[in-house]
């Protein structure tokens, strides 16, 4: 594979996945705020609620229509750029993205039409139960979407088969209740839950700070401060430690955070901050905490958390193993009926995502040396200090949200969250937090998987689709121009509704009939 | 329950209903954007036609996106290589379908002429240009596509941007949008009040279905030169593999699968058919007639592709081991099972609501409704 085409794919699918992954966070925690303020509104039937309901619904609309945008191009960017990806893993990778749209994206593409169009068509409790179901299918994407990623962290279920030369699916159970896809999806949407809060805790604060629409950013800011403080006590505690430590990939992400280039005696320290010298391979300046690692990763004080140069040593054992698996590929590609050769095979096909790791260095793994053996088995490292300082930096904003929330909560249930000026300019500042969080531990989870495409199966550098150069730098200056174009489109918007406050639009319409400007002209 | 040839057979035909379904649904709302600066003139018509699919488009697209679902997970081969394949005019269809949900939804927010302009623009290119790429893939499917697979099945496709386009795929194209069009308009003439756009819509109905029952006629002839065939047999049991399969080009093979089995026939009748009953609702204003003959056209046109060239999926140009037929481009038979199962628990629910959600907001659209109503676009 061109080095250039594998670069410029990731480079491509990093830029679509963090720009769609900046809409969908507050699509999903939004669905559910309007859920909780409509059911106040039917509760209560005070109007009050019913223009909040509105009001946020509109911001949600303008943000919910780039996530279905963007999110178009993720669902076929596996075919365009990673097309042996698609090949290799389809039939256990094809699934959950199908059952997505079947099952969850229908549901809540379908109503959410209705959620806007049919508040004069459907009875109070009939708008909720649609606006619900917009919120239930929303967050079933996330559960799908990430069953799928959880299967590229810890690809359980699935076996490779010499005959069809990919992976497929011998336990779809095991795809479904795969541990790291259910960590990942409680964090992911608490994160997203937490991202909506902020925003709209954020915006009400700047109406009081204003003085203006003051009953509607009192109470919004009440459900916010609740439905925060749930949400990011939820992202922290739920986390996604729960799912390290099962495979050496979540192994290796998790020393890399640490910086731990040795397993230490047990219990490990916690790393709080340091410099980490990838060339020494050592941990310069560290401040450590003692035994809170050891407690995060193991939950014991007796077991150890395995570093990087233990795990490079495993994976040195399994590229070896793995060269013996391809060899008896090659012999059952040639004779499919050679039974010694699928004997072979059946004992080291598990390490066989390995062997290709070579592929990098020489045509056929097969040929490498013992040192070149030993040499790309340091290739399983991902990059350390990235991983490193992104993960303090996320979880710093993590605690911080805690706190911001917590602060909030107590404002409100003091009824004194409309007077707190410097808390109003402290959660309107506060806006941006969650989506850097958010980016950043998206770059965590797939950089740390990193050099594979799908965790000890198939290299990222084997997974991409044979293109030129040229069309991916055409496509990738297209969609920046498209995206760019949008986002500042939205952004303008957005803001424009949150001047405008949540006042019925006084419809002006244009002068009928208008001189509407010819298209064809 | 079914064994391995049966469920092949069983995806194949889904593969077919998805692409109707979508034909179907979204279809008629990239009829009518692509029809959008034609039939309505003023800011209160546009408003109007656009919100005769405002409500529901957005549902209406999942069926694409199911399509690429379905395809990824039953046909990870079809998925693998016609994607990376077409790439720039996948690309193309990408970017021109993100400007429609925005310009929905964007367009009201201004007031500006120039601004809802604009958008009308977006609209019109993002209901336009996916249904032609459409209409030329499936052409450039037809012809066979460049493309080979290494021994570790990994897919080259050797053929240029502008090879895509040639006589025949561009015919195709145009029948694409032909369809659509027809689809479109039977559409806003079922959901517009009586009135102006209601009679334009009428008009371009009546050019888009004669157009659409030349084309396909004509495309059936230059078709008649097409086709390829399984040289030996294939093992409909037999693991995804096409390198193990031989084909080769075969003018007219195409055809052969209405001679062995005349049912087939149907599906070209239907297409034919469909548009002269579209062309008859729209003369005698019987407006749901003109869009079940849309449906059952579009319907009869993609079913004839898929009839044709079955089994095949997509055929190499280039190379005689690399074509991908219903036997040799499946998943496993295990997936195919499950997502089986999954379908018929989830596709009856799925129309069911959608049904639903068309009748609480059936009724005509009127420019009074979208002009003192806040919550249309």
């Amino acid at each position: 594979m061109d080095p250039t085409v594998v670069d410029l794919s990731r480079l491509q699918f990093a830029l679509t996945a963090l720009y769609h992954f900046l809409f969908v966070p507050l699509t999903l925690g939004m669905s559910f705020m309007l859920v909780i303020m409509e059911s106040v509104y039917v509760m209560t039937g005070r109007e009050i609620w019913r223009t909040t309901v509105r009001f946020w619904g509109k911001v949600f609309g303008i943000n919910f229509v780039l996530g279905v945008a963007t999110g178009l191009t993720m669902e076929f960017q596996f075919g365009t750029n990673w097309s042996y990806f698609s090949h290799y893993v389809g039939d256990i990778f094809g699934a959950p993205l199908a059952i997505e749209g079947l099952m969850a994206f229908f549901l809540e593409a379908t109503f959410v039409g209705l959620m806007f169009f049919g508040w004069d068509r459907l009875s109070r409790l009939g708008h909720l139960i649609v606006t619900f179901m917009v919120a239930l299918g929303t967050n079933l994407s996330a559960l799908w979407i990430l069953i799928a990623n959880g299967w590229m962290q810890n690809p359980t279920g699935a076996s490779f088969n010499p005959d069809t030369m990919r992976m497929e699916v011998t336990d779809f159970g095991a795809v479904l209740f795969n541990p790291i896809a259910q960590a990942k999806f409680v964090h992911t949407v608490s994160a997203g839950y937490v991202c909506a809060s902020v925003l709209v805790l954020g915006v009400s604060a700047f109406w009081l700070l204003r003085g203006r629409f003051t009953e509607v950013a009192k109470r919004s800011m009440t459900v916010a401060a609740a439905f925060g403080l749930a949400s990011s006590l939820s992202v922290v505690v739920l986390g996604d430690e729960s799912g390290y430590a099962l495979t050496d990939n979540q192994k290796m992400k998790l020393a890399a955070i640490e910086a731990a280039w040795h397993t230490a005696p047990a219990p490990a320290g916690l790393t709080l901050v340091g410099i980490p010298d990838v060339h020494a391979r050592e941990t310069r300046y560290k401040v450590e905490i003692p035994y809170v690692l050891g407690l995060i990763a193991t939950r014991s004080l007796d077991r150890q958390v395995t570093g990087m140069s233990e795990l490079v040593l495993k994976a040195q054992e399994r590229i070896t193993s793995g060269v013996i698996a391809y060899d008896a590929v090659q012999k059952l590609k040639a004779n499919p009926n050679d039974l010694a050769a699928r004997q072979v095979f059946e004992l080291h096909k598990r390490d066989l995502g390995y062997a290709l790791l070579l592929k990098r260095h020489v045509d056929d793994p097969r040929k490498a040396s013992p040192q070149l053996i030993a040499d790309t088995a340091w290739d399983v490292v991902p990059d350390v200090p990235f991983m490193f300082w992104s993960f303090r930096t996320m979880a710093a904003i993590g605690f911080a949200m805690i706190a911001l929330f917590a602060t909030a909560f107590a404002l409100c249930s003091l009824r004194i969250h409309t007077r707190t000026r410097w808390f109003l300019r402290l959660a309107v500042w506060a806006i941006p937090l969650p989506w850097i969080a958010i980016e950043l531990g998206w770059a965590l989870a797939e950089i740390g998987r990193q050099p594979w495409a799908i965790d000890g199966v198939l290299p990222t550098f084997l997974a991409s689709s044979s293109l030129t150069p040229v069309a991916l730098i055409t496509t990738i200056v297209g969609f920046t121009l498209l995206y760019g174009t949008l986002a500042v489109i939205e952004v303008r918007l957005i803001l424009k509704t949150i001047a405008h406050g949540p006042v019925e639009d006084d419809l002006a319409p244009l002068a009928d009939p208008i001189p509407a400007t010819s298209i064809t002209a | 329950m079914f064994d391995y040839e049966i469920l092949r057979l069983i995806w194949w035909a889904l593969l077919g209903v998805l692409l109707i379904g979508f034909a179907l649904t979204d279809g008629f709302d990239l009829g009518t954007a692509a029809l959008l600066p034609f039939v309505a003139k003023t800011d209160a018509e546009r408003r109007m036609v656009i919100n005769s699919v405002g409500p529901t488009w957005e549902g209406n697209q999942v069926w694409f996106i199911l399509g690429g679902g379905a395809i990824f997970a039953a046909w990870p081969f079809v998925y693998a290589v016609s994607f990376s394949g077409f790439y720039l005019a996948m690309f193309l269809v990408l970017a021109s379908l993100i400007l429609r949900p925005v310009g929905f939804k964007y367009r009201s927010k201004r007031p500006g002429p120039k601004w809802r302009s604009r958008w009308d623009w977006a609209l019109f290119v993002g209901g336009f240009v996916p249904a032609l790429v459409f209409g030329v893939a499936v052409g450039n499917v037809l012809q066979g596509a460049p493309f080979r697979l290494d021994s570790d099945l990994r897919a080259f496709y050797e053929g240029a941007f502008l090879g895509l386009f040639t006589p025949f795929t561009l015919l195709a194209g145009l029948l694409s949008v032909a369809m659509l069009v027809l689809h479109g308009s039977a559409w806003v003439a079922l959901k517009v009040e009586h009135g102006p756009v209601h009679a334009r819509a009428r008009r371009f109905g009546a050019v888009a279905g004669i157009a659409s029952i030349l084309l396909f006629a004509l495309g059936g002839v230059m078709a008649a030169k097409l086709g390829f065939r399984i040289e030996g047999v294939a093992d409909p049991f037999g693991p995804s593999n096409p390198l193990r399969t031989t084909s080769v080009a075969s003018p007219g093979a195409w055809f052969a699968n209405y001679g062995l089995h005349p049912w087939m026939l149907i599906a070209p009748v239907l297409g034919f058919g469909g548009a002269l009953l579209a062309l008859l609702g729209i003369q005698t204003r019987s407006e749901w007639a003109a869009f079940g003959g849309s449906s059952l056209s579009a319907t009869g046109i993609i079913a004839t592709v898929g009839l044709s060239m079955f089994p095949y999926i997509l055929p190499s140009s280039i190379d005689p081991h690399s074509s991908l037929t219903a036997w040799n481009a499946s998943s496993s038979e295990k997936t195919l099972g499950i997502m089986l199962f999954v379908t018929c628990v989830f596709l009856p629910i799925v129309l069911a609501y959608t049904a639903w959600v068309f009748r609480v907001m059936r009724g005509r659209v009127t420019t009074r409704l979208v002009t003192t109503h806040p919550d249309f676009y």
